[in-house]
């Protein structure tokens, strides 16, 4: 199957990445726990871009972009520096933004995703690193407010900005790209998305092979896959209608779901990018090698080691390895048990229970779900009764165990079974008639009546058994 | 040649407002500058490295250690505009 993009969409996405898994801001010693602070509480001369400060890059920030840009099969370059980037923004108190320019850290590289028509390959532009502005709260909708906070405590934050080719085709895809990138770099552990403002994503968009529109100030993947749908929308409607698509930037409202024209923001030349005077180069390419030693096993291996080793499917390996806590999970328990039960354990069942209730994997113990799993496959209670156990765990609490014996859900044992079907057949001589006369109906009939009998804990399915075997005698 | 409209345009990006009287100024005081910039680039550079910074230093690192932040009241101290510890900003698109 080949996907022919029959709207000639075209999607590239630049994404911010917050590394605030480092200790300290990018140029400066100020903490990087600021999320439940007062406003301008983590600021110093340096992030306050006050005279006669200066900043001094962050070691480990330099280790960190490197990493990423290695996971992101880029190439590194051998020499980096800083450039400023000159607006005048009031989130930016300097006046410029430090950025990087004609030597960003990270050059070409690639992120394979699951595409419209299968695997599909998306190239990287660049990765590069800067500095994260302060953070404006505006006093009603932008477009309409009547005046604006600023909280420089995220000034100075580190920022990775990795730029795409235009290489999606739909939003789907673009949220797919958005998953792995997430997925790739939790297992970096350099940045714990789940913050506010950890990622943040612009697109731009352009359909029909035409000219492209960029949507900024997008704050989530939900909010990302909205913002194209309506810009696509969008784009071919006013074509249709015979209009013409500019060259423009938008803001999505998420309240709202729409994109808003801005103002023409400035032209590349007018940032008036020059070489930042307060920094020295950086020569890192014989750190590259060392930084190489630490990459985790990403992803894409992990899924296929998954299928190799423990001889699973494409989509529970694919299901399992997304978030590096999951396989970490699983890994545990597929120690423990069966590989194959763990996986539809983990992957199908206890992960459905978790997403339902919004919960991660932390939710829930190894042990329990080993636990589970042993109760199951040593047929002591059914599969039914194993969802109930692991319900009840993520509602009220408890053990396996414990809530096997408080609920009565071991499965009753064989005897008593075969008692049951006796007695289900014996007492009804009419419905044994009905069956053996060709009835499909009345077997179910008698096998409602030894679940009755047992009062549910025996398994559906071997009553089932049983009652056909004793009729078939 | 750096016209009127282009020093209008400069001014708005540094968010200056700048009269016809003054743009004429500096159209030419720019200009002059320019001039100047063009005598440099008739010098011969060919095989002469580019410098990046006027030290000849490279990798000047600091540890990713906390220190301390300043206190609000000493952030916020140079300005009458604030609120609830913001800083407050006329309405920004």
């Amino acid at each position: 199957m080949v996907y022919e993009n029959p709207d000639g969409v075209r999607i590239g996405l630049e994404v911010h990445v917050q590394l605030n898994k480092l200790n300290t801001k990018l140029f400066c010693g100020c903490s990087t726990e600021y999320h439940d602070s007062e406003p301008n509480t983590h600021v110093c001369p340096v992030c306050l871009g006050l005279p006669g400060s200066l900043p001094v890059i962050n070691e480990k920030a330099v280790e960190y972009a490197i990493k990423i840009g290695l996971a992101l099969n880029c190439s590194i370059v051998e020499q980096t520096q800083f450039h400023r980037k000159n607006y005048y923004y009031p989130d930016l108190p300097k006046g410029f933004q430090t950025t990087q320019y004609d030597f960003p850290i990270a050059g070409e590289g690639r992120i394979i995703i699951e595409g419209e028509d299968g695997e599909h390959v998306v190239g990287i532009t660049r990765a590069h690193m800067e500095e994260d502005p302060g953070r404006l709260q505006h006093m009603g909708s932008i477009d309409r407010s009547k005046g604006t906070l600023i909280n420089y405590n995220r000034s100075g934050m580190t920022l990775i900005e990795i730029v795409s080719e235009p290489d999606m085709r739909s939003p789907k895809e673009a949220r797919r790209y958005l998953d792995k990138l997430r997925s790739i770099l939790d297992y970096l552990d350099v940045f714990d998305g789940d913050l506010e403002g950890a990622m943040r994503v612009d697109a731009n968009v352009s359909v029909h092979w035409g000219e492209r529109v960029e949507v900024k100030n997008i704050s989530s993947f939900k909010g990302a896959e909205r913002a194209l749908l309506y810009e696509i929308m969008r784009q071919k409607n006013h074509i249709r209608r015979g209009g013409e698509i500019v060259l423009e930037t938008r803001h999505f409202d998420e309240a709202r779901g729409v994109t808003i024209s801005m103002r023409t923001k400035e032209e590349e030349h007018d940032y008036r990018y020059f070489p930042e005077p307060d920094l020295v180069p950086l020569r890192v390419a014989d750190r590259v090698p060392k930084v190489r030693e630490t990459l985790p096993e990403l992803p894409d291996a992990k899924r296929e080691r998954f299928m190799e080793q423990y001889g699973l499917g494409e989509t529970h390996a694919r299901a399992l390895t997304t978030e590096i806590k999951v396989a970490n999970f699983f890994e545990e328990v597929a120690a423990k048990v069966d590989p194959k039960d763990a996986a539809v354990w983990v992957s199908d069942i206890l992960k459905g229970e978790l997403n339902y209730r919004e919960l991660s994997i932390d939710a829930f113990t190894v042990e329990d779900i080993v636990a589970v799993v042993e109760l199951v496959t040593a047929n002591k209670i059914t599969e039914k009764s194993a969802v109930e156990i692991i319900r009840t765990v993520l509602d009220d609490g408890g053990k396996p165990q414990e809530i096997v014996e408080a609920k009565g859900l071991l499965k009753v044992e064989d005897d008593i079974v075969a008692t049951a079907v006796d007695e289900a057949i014996a007492e009804n001589p009419e419905a044994v008639a009905d069956y053996l006369g060709g009835k499909e109906k009345s077997l179910n009939f008698l096998v409602g009546k030894v679940m009755q009998k047992t009062k549910g804990r025996a398994d559906a399915r071997e009553a089932r058994e049983k009652v056909l075997a004793k009729l078939n005698e | 040649m750096i016209t009127k409209e282009e020093v209008e345009h400069v001014g708005w990006l540094a968010r200056i407002e700048i009269d016809a009287k003054e743009s004429d100024a500096y159209a030419e005081k720019l200009n002059s500058v320019l001039d100047y910039f063009g005598q440099l680039d008739e010098v011969d550079t060919e095989g002469v490295e580019p410098t990046y910074h006027v030290a000849d230093i490279v990798n000047v690192f600091r540890k990713d250690e906390v220190t301390a932040s300043m206190p609000q009241e000493e952030v916020l101290a140079n300005t009458e505009h604030k609120q609830e510890g913001n800083f407050k900003a006329p309405k920004i698109m």
